[in-house]
């Protein structure tokens, strides 16, 4: 048995520390509320996000090889990995809270407990990628779905809000009872919920109960397919991703969804790879089915959150082909393409944040007629951000795909990996059709269908910037990125 | 040399990027500002471009120019770009065309002319790094990167059409080159499991010597990215339509350049890499390329619109490429080559042509025209030099390629030979009967008779084409000796097999 050391290590939870503080700092500043200018709540959960950014960068300094730290009993891991999710999910915060500051403006509904609740569910997608035990990891994805339930209703007076935010709850309460029965079962088998222990204890020979493990190790995928929205789990994705805010959405579909396969791979690749035999074919044909359903659908929608909610899907399709290719190339290549996931498409809904205007009245295709004709730059940027999700060069998107399909290649998935880039040319079509409305319809027929004059507060210009600077620099120069990715790897166990 | 340590490639390639820095610099009402400064971005990159053709060293194979510095080096990627005798004449071709064609696009497009002198300039900076990259992931971006500028120019610029033809383009595009991507990719591990090394650098590929059933898979997944790009007889249902819906310019770069991608990856990657599937489909890809020519022409006899006359008239000239390539000897190697350089200048100058009439009475029906020659006769008698061209009539430069093809063919087999020139009686029955129609004959329109013959912007863009057509057609050596070298290296090592 091995000696469990006591230790307790703060400094291996600053970044978590800061956070909390920030959330808790904005709740209490709520109380001055005659302080007009309420834009700040943003501000201040900005500064938080940002010195969160740089603890997780500084400590340590770098991403040298190999940094493990394990720490308060195994309950907790600092590594590389949970370092790089931790950025990216940084990253989309502040992304979301730069675009959500006007939007709340718009909407009339400053309140400090928005910007509260985004930072809550930052926190816990940052336990859930440093959890190396199993209930740390579900108190993680507790925090952040509980946050995210709310601020799907968040804009209370619209009744899709509403409805998206219940049918949210209680779908997730669901995955979260397969998610909990699971742990249960494994650790019924195995007397541990700590990662490293249920990996000890697979490998030695003549387990019992191996049915309960298999049965446990299938709920899980449940509970997490759910969660990352894989086909035939995905139900709520396009119904919560349409009525929930567009700043939320376009948080929803980068952090959690990062946080969500940065739990995923760690149980999957660290404590349960002895049992792949089991998971592997049933990995590939969810993510046959993700990508195929997902790019399918989305040929057919007409509302852009829509599209791009199942659009989203086929996206969690192609992180499961890396998934499946579990060598260090496929685990990187999905470090890769969710950084540059993030920042496609949190861009994309930075800029139909802007076009729904108030009351998100405009987010089908057809109202994005003619915006190539008045506002060149939002369309140019539309497209940038579209391409990179279609994968075309030279793109983040484009790299990231790459990567993983050249992942799925050296192992062997060569079938896999054709129908994967199939994939992306059905859904080249439905992307299309947004630059085809935007730039491609008569001038005149445009003039008719009058579109509002939109507003581009600063803060939304530059979280549009940041994003078109991380597609294009991810897709140009990817080599500095690629050379944290690949020190970011899991590391496998002792 | 003295250019080894000017990257010239480099610059030629990126040159039209800066001047898409100085036209998104320019308030977009300024059309006439934005359309020279484009101009003359593409006669510097042409002028740039010249020395690349004075400098060559024809006695080596090679690739010479070459620039090579990591890019991605965690995969092996680097950025290098060098040119051969293959590739040399298709990137002067290139810079040639961009030129002409975005002095031949000046009054055809006045809405979003900024948009449109940015699109093709990126075209062009595509176009040119397709030719001389040496990298299979460099190649693949540019390849891809291209498609994004055309689909704007189709989708915006063009006719009633164009987005379906537009969304057509890219998705049929695509669609091929995403296997070629699977095939890339496969070739790499290939590569690293026989060398131990990690690299897409087109060159270390060439003498691989993979199993013939491997070589079988990739061949196709290659065949299928560029036989969709030349386009070959199954997959050419997207040319007319994109053809017909482009704006001149769009035209006159989709045809006379973008076409000729395929017919060069087949050149510099199929050939090479997969010596054994090439001599294995040389039945497949003639028959395909002689149902091509045949039909192609056929097709274009019954068209009445010109601009499709001439769209499938490609599919017939480019079969005859194919025909000449997979011939796998001298004389329909370069054939082929020296085809694709003649028929981007002649159909180039038949869709400027094309775009002069169409300026002129905003209709491209046939049956709308009619005596054209009473009262355009200079414009007459360029148009037959280019008529003649596209036949290949002696003299012009059509007739070169298709000799040197033809005398390939019957090499190869006389069958081939004998059905390929039933294509150029076809040839010469559509283009002249079209000429006819057009140009000969009484005026029956009211609208004909008031045309005004060529304008000076319009002598300053399709002279220079002349100039070349003729000038190939009386002198083709110095063109055909710049290939020699490069074609027999290339054959060598196909017919090692």
């Amino acid at each position: 048995m091995e000696q469990v050391m006591t230790t307790i290590n703060i400094s291996a939870i600053y970044p978590e520390i800061i956070l909390a503080l920030f959330s808790l700092i904005i709740l209490m500043l709520q109380s001055f509320y005659h302080i007009q200018f309420r834009n700040y709540y943003g501000y201040v959960s900005l500064i938080g996000v940002l010195s969160a950014f740089a603890v997780v960068l500084s400590e340590p300094l770098g991403f040298e090889l190999h940094f493990v730290e394990y720490s308060f009993n195994g309950m907790w891991v600092v590594d590389n990995y949970s370092r790089f999710f931790k950025l990216i999910f940084l990253v989309g915060t502040l992304l979301t809270i730069l675009i959500s500051i006007k939007y709340l403006e718009n909407e009339a509904m400053q309140h400090g407990e928005y910007f509260a609740l985004i930072l809550f569910a930052t926190i816990g997608m940052m336990i859930m990628a440093s959890g190396a035990e199993l209930i740390t990891i579900f108190l993680g994805i507790e925090l952040m779905s509980i946050s995210l339930y709310a601020l799907t209703g968040y804009t209370r007076t619209r009744i899709i809000s509403n409805q998206s935010a219940l049918k949210y709850f209680l779908l997730g309460s669901f995955a979260t009872g397969f998610l909990l029965y699971g742990i249960a079962l494994i650790y019924g088998s195995t007397g541990t919920t700590n990662i490293r222990g249920i990996a000890t204890f697979l490998t030695t020979p003549d387990i019992k109960g191996h049915g309960l493990i298999v049965m446990g190790m299938a709920l899980l995928l449940i509970g997490f397919g759910f969660k990352t929205a894989l086909v035939p789990f995905h139900m709520w994705t396009p119904d919560v991703y349409e009525g929930a805010p567009a700043p939320i959405t376009a948080f929803m579909s980068a952090g959690p969804k990062a946080a969500a396969f940065a739990a995923f791979v760690r149980i999957f690749m660290d404590a349960l790879p002895s049992l792949q035999v089991e998971w592997i074919s049933l990995i590939w044909v969810i993510a046959v089915l993700t990508m195929s359903v997902g790019n399918i659908i989305a040929l057919v929608q007409d509302n852009i959150k829509r599209m791009l909610a199942y659009s989203s899907i086929a996206h969690a399709g192609y992180i499961l082909v890396a998934f499946l290719s579990a060598g260090e190339l496929g685990i990187t290549g999905i470090l890769y393409y969710l950084l540059a996931y993030t920042f496609m498409n949190i861009g994309a809904f930075a800029l139909i944040t802007t076009l729904a205007g108030k009351g998100e009245q405009r987010v089908t295709i057809e109202d994005y007629k003619g915006l190539g004709y008045k506002y060149p730059y939002a369309a140019i940027a539309m497209s940038l951000f579209l391409f990179s999700l279609a994968g075309i060069p030279p793109t983040g998107g484009f790299m990231g795909k790459f990567y993983i399909f050249s992942a799925a290649i050296k192992e062997g998935y060569i079938g896999l990996t054709i129908i994967g880039v199939l994939n992306s040319v059905v859904s080249v079509y439905y992307y299309l059709r947004v630059t085809v409305a935007m730039f491609m319809h008569d001038s005149k027929s445009v003039k008719n269908n009058e579109m509002p004059a939109l507003v581009f507060s600063p803060s939304l210009i530059v979280a549009i910037l940041i994003s078109a600077y991380g597609v294009l620099s991810l897709g140009i120069f990817p080599s500095g990125y690629i050379e944290i990715v690949k020190q970011s790897f899991l590391v496998a166990l002792p | 040399m003295i250019s080894l340590n000017f990257p010239i490639l480099s610059v030629i390639t990126y040159l039209p990027l800066l001047g898409i820095l100085v036209i998104c610099l320019i308030n977009s009402k300024h059309h006439d500002l934005i359309r020279w400064v484009a101009f003359l971005t593409a006669v510097v990159a042409f002028f740039v471009s010249l020395p690349l053709w004075f400098m060559f060293d024809s006695n080596t194979w090679h690739m010479q120019f070459v620039e090579n510095v990591p890019w991605i080096p965690q995969f092996g990627i680097n950025y290098h770009v060098g040119i051969d005798g293959i590739s040399l004449l298709l990137i002067l071709l290139t810079t040639f065309l961009s030129a002409l064609a975005i002095l031949s696009t000046w009054s055809a497009v006045t809405e979003g002319v900024k948009g449109y002198m940015v699109s093709l300039l990126l075209l062009e900076t595509g176009m040119i790094g397709v030719f001389c990259a040496l990298d299979f992931i460099l190649f693949y971006m540019f390849w891809e990167v291209m498609l994004i500028p055309m689909y704007f120019i189709i989708g915006i610029w063009g006719g009633p059409r164009r987005i379906y033809a537009a969304v057509k383009f890219f998705i049929y595009t695509m669609s091929g080159s995403v296997l070629m991507l699977v095939a890339i990719l496969f070739l790499y591990y290939f590569n690293y499991k026989a060398t131990g090394v990690y690299t897409f650098d087109i060159l270390s590929y060439h003498n691989l010597g993979l199993p013939s059933n491997i070589q079988f898979w990739l061949f196709l997944a290659f065949f299928l990215a560029f036989a969709i790009k030349v386009p070959m007889f199954p997959f050419h249902t997207w040319l007319p339509d994109a053809h017909v819906e482009a704006p001149t310019a769009g035209s006159v770069i989709l045809a006379g350049v973008l076409l000729k991608m395929g017919t060069y990856g087949f050149l510099r990657f199929s050939l090479p890499i997969f010596p054994q599937a090439t001599v294995d489909f040389v039945p497949i890809i003639m028959c395909l390329s002689l149902i091509g020519i045949i039909y192609g022409a056929l097709v274009s006899i019954a068209q009445e619109d010109i601009k499709k006359l001439v769209a499938y008239s490609s599919v017939s000239h480019l079969g005859y490429c194919m025909l000449g390539m997979f011939a796998l000897n001298m004389e329909g190697v370069k054939g082929s080559i020296i085809q694709m350089i003649n028929h981007g200048l002649s159909t180039g100058a038949l869709f400027m042509i094309v775009g002069m009439l169409y300026e002129r009475r905003h209709t491209r029906l046939i049956s709308e025209y009619g005596g054209i020659m009473k009262v355009m006769p200079v414009f007459a008698t360029l148009f037959l030099l280019v008529v003649f061209s596209s036949m290949g009539v002696p003299g012009m430069n059509g007739f070169i390629g298709e000799l040197l093809i033809l005398i390939g063919a019957f090499k190869a087999s006389v069958a081939y030979g004998l059905i390929a020139t039933i294509g150029l009686v076809l040839g010469a029955v559509y283009l002249l009967w079209m000429y006819k129609r057009v140009m000969y004959g009484d005026i029956t329109k009211d609208e004909n008779r008031k045309l005004k013959d060529m304008s000076g912007r319009e002598y300053a863009y399709l002279i220079p084409i002349i100039i070349f057509i003729i000038w190939i057609g009386v002198n083709p050596k110095p063109f055909l000796d710049k290939m020699d070298t490069s074609v027999q290296h290339l054959l060598q090592m196909v017919n090692q097999q």
